[in-house]
């Protein structure tokens, strides 16, 4: 009796520790939550040849926020922030589309590509210079990138010249707004990012030498890993994301707002990138649990709209989750709240982050009695 | 002799922290009007018996009494007020005030909440000129060199409940210094010391920590050794010579030391690998000169502070030198950077594990394979199979438990760490491998292995830098003894049977080329 | 001996130009003056390029308080927060959720102005205190705690009305129109209070013991620690203060708008930051005067009026100036403490 039902809770703490069990969890109980207010929440139906239903567009919807949010999960693995993502995808939304609006012919291939080029190399710009100034110059990265967040939707709106630049290209619309295979095209393309993105960092060293100079920056030096080198390639790498999503909004929007385009993104981001277990402070990264932290924030605004609380609430919502997650992470608050009574279980337990704690206490009860010498 | 009555009294003082004990039962007293040394080596318990004196650490057993009072501080700022103050090594003032600000914050002369600069100038600039300082106190701290900012430190520490007339505070009656002198040139700590005495004179008690013996022989009356977390001696400075002291630290009567002693090292080694010629670095270590050969085991002797790790990071670039060369076969390396060092063959596991070693989110394997992985750059990953098999590899070697790459290396004990760190830079195959203490804090089945190890790389030609604290150890595995005292390398001993622990002490207690 | 009869100036017997141009890069009042400098030259440039459109007039000196009273207000709070090494990025928020939350109260609810006044102040500095007690008692960072603050207050400022609500109390309206004439020209009430601010922030931060304190855990929190400062309680009262100066912000934006709306200040925290910065403090803490931030407002007020003076160029420019002036402060600063580390 006693063996198979070991070996389930074993199976069961084995999946309860997972890195992306909590993200997970979460998103399935809100995606639950709808079941009640809209019975068919899960049905797809096909109309057209195109697949809807709730499902689709909140990975529709969800697209440039889950680019923007994979960028900003390495900036952040290497114990950096990046605030300007949002100016980016304005700045490449609004060379892009200002460029197609130019041409004579607004659905030539060749129009297109160029000025998804061109808005492109843009925001890669962006990211040499927020790269630059935290790698070369030494500036904190909060403070470095808010130059770009605060002067790039000025850029942007001269861009546009303050217009809403709309455009009318049938190939560019496909990007954000079209269909391909029976889905919405951007679903391949936030695809495509995340599989490079996981390509890039894990079938390289890239993610390995990241995390190493997000989890101890001097133990990275003194191992002779050039993190300037890679800072600057995180940031760069980040920007191009937002650069990306900032086509896909213009895309679907089939129109460039300077001022609005990817309003508060940055924010919802690093939020994405909480939620997905990443933290804060550097170190080990996971570009799933950003995923579906960004999913998280897109189900939730879906789920008030349907459950019918007033969309207004979405902002007071997600203010909510911050503040859970946050205390969630924060040592002080597990101890003060859960107090001795839970502290050390959950420590035991959550393999992640209260891990050190015990190891601490082995390695310095081994040290006292051996520190002296002789 | 009659002795007057102890200002200070602590009895039977005990602290435990999780799994350790690191004070047990000590006893320590101070007298007004004297200088106190505490003596000790790494993790003697030091910076603990400060701490809970000075109310950073609560206490677990034992009494305090200052002025025949029984007191216990809660916080630093309960100690200060009741007249026990401390000056660390690092100046903890605030650089952007001024001077007199740094003295007076948290208890400016006020008048109906309105702070009066004036008197507050006043005052200050009467206080250091009464302690015979020349310090312009309008002046923002951070103008002034670290030597100024730490007498300031000691101005501000004595001044508490000086003239500020709201109650607070009883006057200073003891003054711990913790290692005020380990950045001073020799100037500054002259300018120290003449503070220091005229606050003796005062009757202030000061405790004072320094790694340097001749500034303990030069300045303080009395001292206390503790070692292990225990009280070893209490003795005036002048009943105890260095080499006694040095023996009481180390803690091994000199006989047994020279029991351990034996060679196990085989007798050639091969031609000069690394040459180091006036390389150093203002306030860490003197200019040295030093040469490694191929298969060579450099072992450095000193006390803790006396400039062993600064020289180890000097040589790997962890530092940038002042001056002076390095040339590793030949070649002069710029060492600008650890890159450099390392391009060069150099690998140093530094005696901060945790801070400058490992990185304690990443898994065995991760962090085994770093600096392999560092060198080759991020896009020629190790492939799959061989960095298995290397890590498989160096686990077996190495004996590295639980011996599961995947496990987090934060979970790992001391000892297991220790050798993480290890096979990180044996799996480079370096020429010349530096370890800082690398049997600190370690259990004796894996300090073993780490030493025969080092026999073994040697045997096979690699060129190893030991640092340790054990001078047995040290003496067990090195051809050639690096001596350093005092942040400078005093002598250089050839390993032999004439070369024992005595001698060791000697040369560390004397300073001098023998 | 040598070393305590150094003076502070000449570190070095040899007092060569480059020595004296690494001790005036550390005088901590150099980015005060350089933004002082910086604001005399645009206006004597508007001077002589405008001369002809009435750019002399006081009036339109004047005017910049007028137009930027409440900028002013919110960049006094967030120059507490970023003195004591925090940042604020809720103030925005603070300043919208202000505006509806008292339109709300003044034209839905009947509330008399002065209480409303009342309830608002307390709410935002309620707010402050929360977000200060959290970033403290939990230690986590400002950035992420006011980022929850940033939602939090716009969230509730929708939940309030998704409408702007325009506020017809007389009073209000009256209190808008007051001009106090001085002479030369005229200051409305907002930019009478914002100068009241500016002068009550100086004596706080210079001439009371939590001011000072502010700067010793701005300069080295540890060390206030150490000294046995309570930089905890200083901490949380810094966030209050911020949360207390953006809900007077938002009165005066109010006040200067008569509307409540929930789009109001979006992203205004971002010019209360600049403008401090550009002002000569350091974001890192420590170091800075409420003097440099009322010129750092002022500087941008100035760039706002230029560029209506100019005609031709657009809004955005404020922008794009602005972050160009950011990033020259920031890399200014960047030489400074560079410079104090060695």
């Amino acid at each position: 009796m006693s063996t198979p039902s070991a070996a389930t809770t074993s199976r069961w703490r084995a999946l309860t520790h997972h890195h992306l069990f909590w993200p997970v969890a979460v998103l399935v109980a809100l995606l639950l939550v709808n079941v009640p207010f809209t019975p068919d929440f899960f049905s797809i139906k096909m109309t057209d040849g195109h697949l809807y239903g709730s499902l689709v567009s909140i990975v529709l919807f969800g697209s440039p926020l889950i680019l923007v949010a994979v960028g900003m999960t390495l900036v952040i693995a290497t114990g950096g922030i990046d605030l300007s993502v949002g100016a980016v995808v304005a700045i490449t939304g609004a060379l892009t589309c200002s460029y197609i609006s130019d041409q004579a012919d607004q659905n030539a291939l060749s129009a297109v590509f160029l000025a998804m080029g061109v808005g492109l190399v843009a925001a890669v710009v962006c990211g040499l210079w927020n790269g630059f100034l935290v790698a070369r110059m030494g500036i904190q990265p909060i403070i470095a990138t808010l130059i770009i967040m605060v002067a790039g939707r000025g850029v942007a709106q001269l861009i546009t010249d303050g217009q809403i630049i709309t455009i009318n290209s049938e190939p560019y619309k496909l990007i954000g707004g079209g269909y391909w295979l029976t889905l919405p095209f951007s679903i391949f393309v936030v695809a495509v990012v995340v599989a490079v993105t996981v390509a890039l960092t894990r079938r390289t060293a890239l993610g390995l030498l990241v995390e190493s100079v997000g989890g101890n920056a001097e133990a990275s030096r003194l191992v002779g890993i050039r993190s300037r080198r890679i800072k600057i390639m995180v940031y760069v790498f980040c920007a191009l994301c937002a650069g990306i999503a900032g086509l896909m909004i213009s895309s679907n929007t089939s129109a460039a707002d300077g001022n609005n385009a990817g309003l508060w993104i940055e924010l919802d981001a690093i939020l994405a990138v909480v939620i997905g277990g990443t933290s804060l402070l550097g170190g080990r990264f996971s570009i799933g649990g950003t995923v579906i932290g960004a999913l998280v924030i897109q189900t939730l605004t879906t789920t008030i709209y349907t459950i019918g609380v007033p969309t207004q609430t979405n902002l007071v919502f997600k203010a909510v989750v911050v503040i859970v997650v946050c205390l969630l992470q924060s040592p002080k608050f597990r101890a003060k709240v859960f107090g001795a009574r839970f502290g050390p279980r959950s420590g035991a337990a959550s393999g992640g982050s209260a891990a050190a704690a015990p190891a601490k206490t082995v390695t310095t009860a081994e040290a006292a009695p051996k520190m002296e010498v002789s | 002799m009659a002795e007057p009555r102890p200002v200070l009294e602590m009895t039977g003082i005990v602290k435990e922290f999780p799994g350790v004990r690191a004070l047990s039962g000590v006893d320590f007293r101070l007298f007004p009007g004297e200088i106190h040394a505490l003596m000790g080596e790494n993790g003697a318990g030091k910076s603990t018996l400060i701490k809970v004196l000075t109310g950073v650490h609560s206490l677990d057993g034992g009494t305090i009494t200052l002025d025949g009072k029984s007191v216990r501080f809660a916080s630093p700022l309960q100690a200060q007020q009741a007249g026990i103050n401390t000056v660390y090594q690092e100046v903890n003032l605030c650089p952007n005030l001024s001077v007199a600000e740094n003295i007076f914050i948290g208890r400016e002369p006020t008048r109906f909440g309105r702070i009066q600069w004036k008197r507050m100038r006043k005052e200050a600039a009467e206080l250091v000129d009464r302690l015979g300082l020349d310090i312009d106190v309008t002046a923002p701290l951070s103008a002034y060199p670290l030597a100024v900012q730490q007498l300031v430190a000691i101005v501000r520490s004595v001044s508490t409940g000086d003239g500020t007339g709201d109650g607070e505070g009883q006057g200073t009656k003891v003054l711990v210094l913790d290692e005020p002198t380990s950045s001073l040139d020799r100037d500054e700590v002259l300018e120290l010391f003449r503070l220091m005495r005229r606050l003796k004179d005062e009757g202030v008690a000061i405790l004072f920590v320094s790694h340097f013996l001749d500034q303990i022989y030069e300045i303080c009356d009395r001292m206390t050794v503790l070692r292990n977390g225990t009280l070893v001696g209490e003795h005036m400075v002048s009943d105890l010579d260095q080499v006694g002291l040095i023996q009481l630290m180390i803690g091994k009567e000199l006989d047994k030391l020279e029991e351990l002693h034996e060679h196990q090292l085989r007798a050639d080694v091969g031609e000069t690998l690394l040459h180091a010629e006036g390389l150093g670095r203002t306030g860490r270590i003197a200019p040295f000169d030093l040469e490694i050969k191929k298969g060579e085991v450099v072992g450095l002797a000193g006390l803790l502070g006396s400039g062993r790790t600064e020289l180890a990071r000097l040589l790997f670039g962890a530092d940038q030198p002042d001056g002076g060369k390095v040339t590793v076969a030949g070649k002069q390396v710029p060492m600008n950077a650890p890159n450099d060092a390392i391009d060069a063959g150099v690998a140093f596991c530094s005696e901060n594990r945790k801070t400058e070693g490992l990185v304690p989110d990443l898994t065995v394997r991760e962090n085994i394979i770093l600096a392999l992985q560092a060198a080759r750059g991020w896009t020629r990953p190790i492939p799959a199979a061989q960095r298995d098999e290397l890590v498989a590899k160096y686990i077996k070697a190495l004996d590295i438990r639980p011996a599961n790459p995947e496990a987090r290396v934060g979970q790992l004990s001391g000892g297991n760490q220790q050798k993480v760190l290890l096979a990180r830079w044996l799996i480079t195959e370096p020429r010349l491998l530096i370890l800082d203490e690398p049997t600190r804090g370690i259990d004796i089945g894996a300090k073993a292995e780490i030493q025969k190890l080092v026999v073994s790389l040697s045997e096979d030609g690699m060129s190893v830098l030991y640092i340790a604290a054990e001078l047995e150890e040290v003496l067990r595995l090195s051809h050639t003894i690096g001596v350093l005292r005092d942040r400078k390398l005093v002598a250089r001993l050839t390993n032999g049977p004439e070369i024992t622990p005595s001698r060791i002490l000697e040369t560390i207690a004397s300073g001098e080329h023998q | 001996m040598s070393a305590t009869t150094q003076t502070p100036t000449a570190p070095d017997s040899g007092t060569t130009a480059k020595s004296r141009f690494s001790a005036l890069l550390g005088d901590r009042r150099l980015p005060v003056l350089v933004t002082a400098t910086l604001f005399l030259a645009m206006y004597i440039a508007g001077l002589s390029r405008y001369q002809n459109y009435g750019f002399g007039e006081p009036q339109v000196f004047l005017n910049l308080f007028i137009d930027n009273g409440y900028l002013l207000v919110a960049a006094v709070g967030a120059t507490f927060v970023i003195l004591s090494g925090g940042i604020d990025l809720s103030v925005g928020s603070v300043i919208g959720f202000t505006t509806m939350f008292t339109a709300w109260l003044v034209e839905r609810q009947g509330v008399p102005l002065p209480l409303a006044v009342l309830l608002a102040l307390g709410v935002g500095a309620f707010g402050g205190f929360l977000m200060g007690y959290v970033i403290h008692n939990f230690e986590i960072q400002p950035f992420i705690v006011t980022l929850a603050g940033l939602f939090l207050f716009r969230g509730l400022c929708l939940v309030i009305s998704k409408e702007s609500i325009s506020i017809s109390d007389s009073s209000v309206s009256s209190l808008a129109q007051t001009r106090v004439s001085l002479g030369l020209g005229e200051l409305s009430i907002g930019a009478l209070a914002a100068l009241v601010v500016i002068g009550v922030a100086f004596y706080v931060l210079h001439y009371t013991r939590f001011g000072r304190r502010v700067y010793a855990i701005g300069g080295n929190e540890q060390s206030a620690m150490l000294m046995g400062l309570p930089q905890g309680r200083t901490k949380i009262a810094v966030y209050t203060v911020s949360g207390f100066c953006s809900a007077l912000a938002g009165l005066l934006f109010m006040l200067y708008i008569q509307s409540g709306d929930p789009l109001h200040a979006v992203g205004m925290e971002l010019d209360a930051i600049a403008a401090t910065v550009i002002g000569g403090t350091l974001l890192t803490g420590g170091s800075g005067y409420v003097i440099g931030t009322l010129f750092g407002v002022l500087v941008l007020g100035l760039i706002k009026s230029i560029i209506q003076f100019e005609g031709t160029l657009s809004s955005w420019w404020t922008k794009i100036a602005t972050g160009v002036l950011l990033c020259a402060f920031i890399l200014i600063q960047r030489a400074m403490t560079s410079r104090n580390k060695t």
